[in-house]
């Protein structure tokens, strides 16, 4: 056995492709202020060649390096060593939700269909394109997404109940609460909404506690959402006036 | 060095999470039913302990006594805070997890299977019409303040005792957990897609701006008030029963 110099400590990474996987351990030999994804790089550039693991920027913004560390859905880049337990070995998991391609790379394609379903951002025809920052703020919240899908990943409707038909996913519910609140848009998106299954979430907020950009999903986008759609469709005041309105 | 470990296919409760997430669940389970018991037996196991002198358990509150209903007051009031609570945004996510293991926690594995309809079927779809039991709790909220009030006069005689601090910070709780309701942020402005559109849209801004920031605490004011709703009862039980003497300015109050 070699060991590096340094602080040592056990790493163990699913491995594998398809359904076929198991962990593989890895001594390491770490350094102050690395993250999790130094380490998995530094386990595929010197032990693991092979090892495959999608990553792109290292710095909180692309969302590409999702995965599950200790249990908990993360970015590895945003995961510091040194607020985890190192006497026990740091497992790494890729995201569960997904199907795995290999080792750390899950297919994520379903949401990139899904999105496109959505309808765009669709203006009034004679919108003038100014509005204040009060207006927008709501909205940029939801912009601030990254699109690392840890929500979609965490979200037990997908993860354990396998409603990818029924249900969009809070990333989705997210980018549509910044369509259906952006004071410009035209479109009439509730009944949609309703049909991508909002009503399946009953707000356990996991989408919100692992969200690497403090996006509200649950408080800002999901249940505003909720709300809207009772106005719409289910409101008693609605049911009760609906004789004397003019269609 | 290397070394393959097989890795099986976590069932029920299964999670490769290290910490205590246990422990939350848990504590909401103990601390639900533990509030649920009492306030069933204060409620219905009455035996006219919930008033003496100025001070009415919060419980009661208002007073409601007919001759046709042989019944407990209370079971006239309670039904909406009951419904208040069951509805509530917080308390779905809470009791989802802690009672149903649905999910019991993030990343852990509850109920599996593709039979699943969330709150999207009735009866739970009832769940979504939170805003009526909001609107009769806001009424009862007044009634509350009205409650707390009327403690510090006692027959014509101004004071104050223990229990009217304690029924005072009641209705202050439950109003601070009323008000950071997520069905009244949407109605008094969450509604609107442009809040500077009209002077009106700017006034329910600020207005939105400030439930918004109590509904930030939603979690807080939930456990809060309900924790102390059930002292105050359990207080104003204790004195009307005899087992506490309130401290208080009044010369001529009741002593059971």
């Amino acid at each position: 056995m070699v060991q590096e110099e340094g602080r040592q400590i056990t790493v163990r990474i699913l491995r594998g492709e398809g359904v076929k996987t198991q962990e593989v351990e890895y001594q390491v030999a770490v350094e102050p202020g690395w993250v999790v994804l130094d380490v998995v790089l530094h386990i595929q550039a010197r032990m693991a060649p092979d090892l495959a693991v999608r990553w792109n920027c290292k710095a909180a913004k692309c969302g590409s390096c999702s995965a599950e560390v200790n249990g908990k859905p993360r970015l590895m880049c945003k995961t510091r060593l040194d607020d985890l337990d190192l006497t026990k070995p740091v497992v790494v998991h890729p995201i569960k939700t997904f199907p795995r391609i290999k080792d750390l790379v899950t297919d994520v394609s379903w949401n990139f269909e899904v999105n496109k379903k959505i309808q765009p951002f669709t203006p009034k025809k004679d919108a003038a394109f100014i509005y204040f920052q009060e207006d927008i703020d709501r909205v940029q919240e939801m912009r601030k997404c990254i699109e690392c899908f840890l929500c979609q990943n965490v979200c037990h409707v997908l993860r354990n109940r396998e409603q990818y038909q029924r249900f969009v996913g809070p990333r989705f519910f997210v980018r549509l609460a910044g369509l259906e609140m952006h004071p410009l848009d035209d479109a009439d998106r509730l009944k949609q909404i309703e049909e991508d299954g909002i009503f399946l979430c009953n707000i356990t907020k996991c989408c919100t506690h692992v969200c690497p950009e403090d996006i509200h999903i649950t408080d800002n986008a999901i249940i505003p959402l909720k709300e809207r759609v009772i106005d719409k469709s289910y409101s008693f005041w609605n049911w009760v006036l609906q004789p004397f309105s003019s269609k | 060095m290397e070394q393959n470990i097989a890795v099986g296919k976590q069932g029920w409760l299964g999670t490769a999470r290290r910490d205590t997430w246990w422990v939350e669940p848990l504590l909401i389970l103990v601390g639900l039913s533990a509030f649920g018991i009492y306030s069933t037996y204060s409620a219905v196991f009455w035996d006219y302990h919930f008033e003496i002198g100025p001070y009415l358990s919060p419980f009661y509150e208002p007073l409601l006594v007919f001759d046709w209903w042989p019944f407990s007051p209370a079971i006239l009031i309670l039904w909406i805070p009951l419904g208040f609570r069951t509805t509530c945004y917080y308390y779905r996510g809470a009791y989802w997890r802690s009672f149903f293991a649905n999910p019991p926690a993030c990343a852990v594995t509850g109920w599996e299977g593709k039979n699943y309809a969330g709150e999207a079927k009735f009866p739970i779809f009832v769940l979504n019409f939170h805003r009526y039991f909001m609107y009769a709790a806001l009424l009862l909220n007044v009634m509350l303040w009205v409650g707390a009030v009327r403690s510090y006069w006692w027959q014509g005689e101004l004071g104050i005792g223990l229990g009217s601090i304690i029924l005072t910070i009641n209705a202050f709780l439950l109003m601070m957990y009323s008000l950071g309701c997520h069905s009244l942020r949407h109605l008094v402005g969450g509604k609107l897609d442009c809040f500077s559109c009209s002077s009106c849209a700017r006034t329910r801004k600020r207005i939105w701006d400030y439930i918004t920031r109590w509904n930030e605490h939603h979690k807080f004011w939930a456990w809060v008030s309900l924790i102390w709703v059930a002292f105050t009862d359990f207080y104003v039980r204790m004195v009307s029963s005899g087992v506490f003497n309130d401290p208080n300015t009044w010369s001529n109050f009741p002593r059971p």
